[in-house]
């Protein structure tokens, strides 16, 4: 896997004008002429900050985002969990840009709540069919040779679970935003299981966290030795807390409950172990009544940002459609937006870097004249996934899935800018 | 020597000064686990059985366990008490409108039921019951799933006879070939319908937190 290769060329900007108003549109954009307008005050009156000095350089020791950005947190939805300790927030996708997520912002999911682990009473422990059982301590892991950095995404695979019904949700956060894309820092799960040496009859291994869910799931033993980490950081800094500080397992492209957070073991067997979060939940109950199991990549989606309805377009002329589109499965390729609900489809430009199994950002420049919009995007990864519409998705699975939601999404925006989550046929 | 070959040397001696570059095999680091440390975090129970601990308990054991230690969240019968799961019950719901997934309408594996007990409840006071509990609740719960009688005493030695109703209906990822349409390397640009209609709108129902209003009960759940 390479993970220094840039990311596709960009086309030359692009603006797509609505057809029909190549006319009538021209007007909607135009700045005012310069003779009616009157001088703008916070260009012609001085404002407090460029008057008086403001704070000194270590004010913030840890930075914190301007107070204008209030706003820009995780959320909660109160009634779909009988507690907050085993719950889930979600991340503020629209409000943000770029591929990497904020370590602040990630969405949380806990099942015991969140432990905090002193990292040097923290023990990481081999076992089961292995040669030589082991325990790591932190200092050990981090001595450990093949460190990696690695850009992915976590996904749970509950995302977008509670639309399989229909548009339930306003809001890319709520509808999309159980998903984050760090850099993580690690090694390679196969180093710790080569140095315990693997026996010939080991296919699984189980991850444990020492949280108070004792958070537990099975993993084929050739994912865990292809491309899972050991990891203690993200985006450069130690694991928060909420995302499993000291130590976390990184199961690239899979559904984020197999990334054991706080994780202190690793057993090795020869089948799995049935364990709550891979029968009773994490299986997709279709609509004859029976359930897929171990539903573990997370296939190719994308949703629009902005505009969405916590970010409504404030006016009309040159406005950019952003979004982010991932695939479990390998690379996004491709990104169209329509604008009409599926009728006329354009390629959207994808913009910075386009790594294996992590988010890619799509932008299309758009000259918008008020009318109604039904904005949607169809993400292509390179197995030739394309993203599914939500009906297509329920003609195979139905409607009680829960999980594993990649259906199209589509924003309605209305001639005022607002934005709504909405279905269409 | 040129500038370069001299770092070049020097990069050399710094280098063996840490005696080679190390591989995954030569790890020197971490330090064998003892049988004692295995034992104590090795509580996990799979579907044959493996993992179970000495011990048995009954339903009339269970039952009095259950109602101190469990019912406050899932119910006296396991019915669940608010959002807290739903333990028993819903057999016959699975391709209805709003499946029950309980132990005795979805769960495959009874093993499931005594290592998630054992390992993560009572919720906020995890791994405190004893191996013979564990086997009473797992028991009670069996028989407020119509899985064993009222007189049942499930221990380590009948354990893995006991199966669950659903088990057969849990079958491999598929997706790749039940749908395999998805892989479309050509998907339609131009006039892909002839019309487009609204069929579903988020603002009826009005769940979104700070909507500011009261909506109906909304569907669907984090699990």
């Amino acid at each position: 896997m390479n993970q220094t290769k840039p990311g596709r060329r960009v086309d030359r900007r692009r603006f797509l004008t609505l057809a029909g108003l190549a006319g009538a549109g021209a007007a909607a954009g135009v700045r005012p002429a310069a003779a009616e307008a009157t001088p703008d005050p916070d260009i012609v009156n001085l404002p407090p900050w460029t008057q008086a000095l403001g704070a000194g350089v270590n004010n913030h020791p840890y930075g914190t985002p301007s107070p204008f950005e209030k706003d820009v947190v995780r959320r909660e939805v109160t009634w779909l969990t009988a507690s907050s300790e085993s719950s889930v927030s979600f991340t503020p996708l629209y409000a943000l840009d770029g591929i990497i997520t904020p370590n602040g912002l990630c969405f949380v999911r806990h099942h015991g709540g969140e432990a905090e682990i002193d990292p040097a009473r923290h023990r990481f422990m081999i076992h089961g069919m292995v040669d030589k059982p082991l325990v790591f301590t932190m200092e050990d892991i981090k001595r450990m040779p093949g460190r990696t950095n690695r850009v992915y995404f976590l996904e749970c695979a509950a995302n977008s679970g509670m639309e399989w019904r229909g548009a339930q949700l306003n809001g890319c956060q709520y509808t999309h935003g159980m998903i984050h894309n760090v850099v993580y820092t690690g090694v390679p799960l196969r180093a710790f299981l080569e140095a315990a040496g693997v026996k010939p009859k080991g296919k699984w291994v189980l991850a444990e966290g020492a949280d108070a869910s004792a958070m537990t799931r099975s993993i084929p033993l050739e994912k865990a030795m292809d491309d899972c980490l050991v990891a203690w950081a993200m985006n450069g800094e130690a694991l928060r807390p909420e995302q499993g500080y000291p130590l976390r397992l990184v199961v690239p492209g899979w559904e984020g409950n197999m990334w054991i957070k706080w994780l202190r073991r690793i057993e090795v067997g020869d089948q799995p172990w049935g364990q709550r979060e891979e029968t009773s939940k994490y299986t997709d109950l279709l609509a004859d009544g029976r359930s897929r199991r171990f539903t573990f990549i997370m296939d190719a989606k994308s949703v629009v940002t902005s505009p969405s309805p916590q970010a409504p377009l404030h006016a009309k002329g040159p406005n950019v459609v952003s979004g982010v589109a991932w695939s479990g499965r390998g690379t996004i390729t491709r990104v169209d937006v329509t604008l009409d609900g599926g009728k006329n489809w354009t390629t959207a430009r994808i913009e910075g870097p386009a790594l294996p199994r992590a988010m890619t950002r799509f932008y299309l420049d758009v000259d918008w004249n008020g009318e109604e919009l039904l904005l949607q995007s169809r993400a292509m990864d390179d197995t030739g996934y394309v993203q599914p519409t939500k009906a297509e998705l329920r003609a195979v699975r139905g409607v009680n899935s829960i999980y594993h939601n990649n259906g199209i999404q589509t924003w309605l925006v209305r001639s005022n800018g607002e934005a709504e989550n909405v279905e269409v046929s | 020597m040129s500038r370069s070959a001299r770092s070049c040397a020097v990069a050399g001696a710094f280098l063996l000064a840490f005696t080679g570059l190390a591989s995954a095999d030569a790890v020197k680091l971490g330090r064998p686990a003892l049988p004692e440390e295995i034992k104590a975090w090795d509580i996990d129970v799979r579907p044959d059985g493996l993992g179970l601990p000495e011990g048995k308990g009954s339903v009339s054991q269970g039952e009095e366990l259950f109602q101190n230690n469990c019912a406050a969240c899932h119910g006296e019968f396991g019915e669940g008490v608010g959002r807290w799961p739903v333990l028993a019950g819903g057999q016959g719901t699975l391709k209805s409108e709003r499946p029950e997934k309980t132990i005795g309408s979805f769960w495959p594996d009874t093993s499931t039921v005594f290592d998630y007990v054992h390992r993560a409840m009572p919720f906020g006071a995890a791994q405190t019951l004893q191996p013979d509990e564990v086997y009473a609740i797992v028991a009670y719960l069996l028989y407020l799933n119509d899985v064993v009688a009222e007189d049942y005493v499930l221990s380590k030695e009948n354990f893995p006879k006991v199966a669950l109703p659903n088990q057969a209906n849990f079958y491999d990822d598929d997706r790749e070939i039940t749908e395999k349409a998805f892989w479309n390397a050509q998907p339609c640009m131009k006039d892909c319908k002839p019309k487009v209609e609204i069929t579903s709108h988020a603002a009826v129902l009005d769940v979104t937190p700070d909507a500011g209003k009261e909506g109906d009960k909304p569907a669907g759940a984090v699990e």
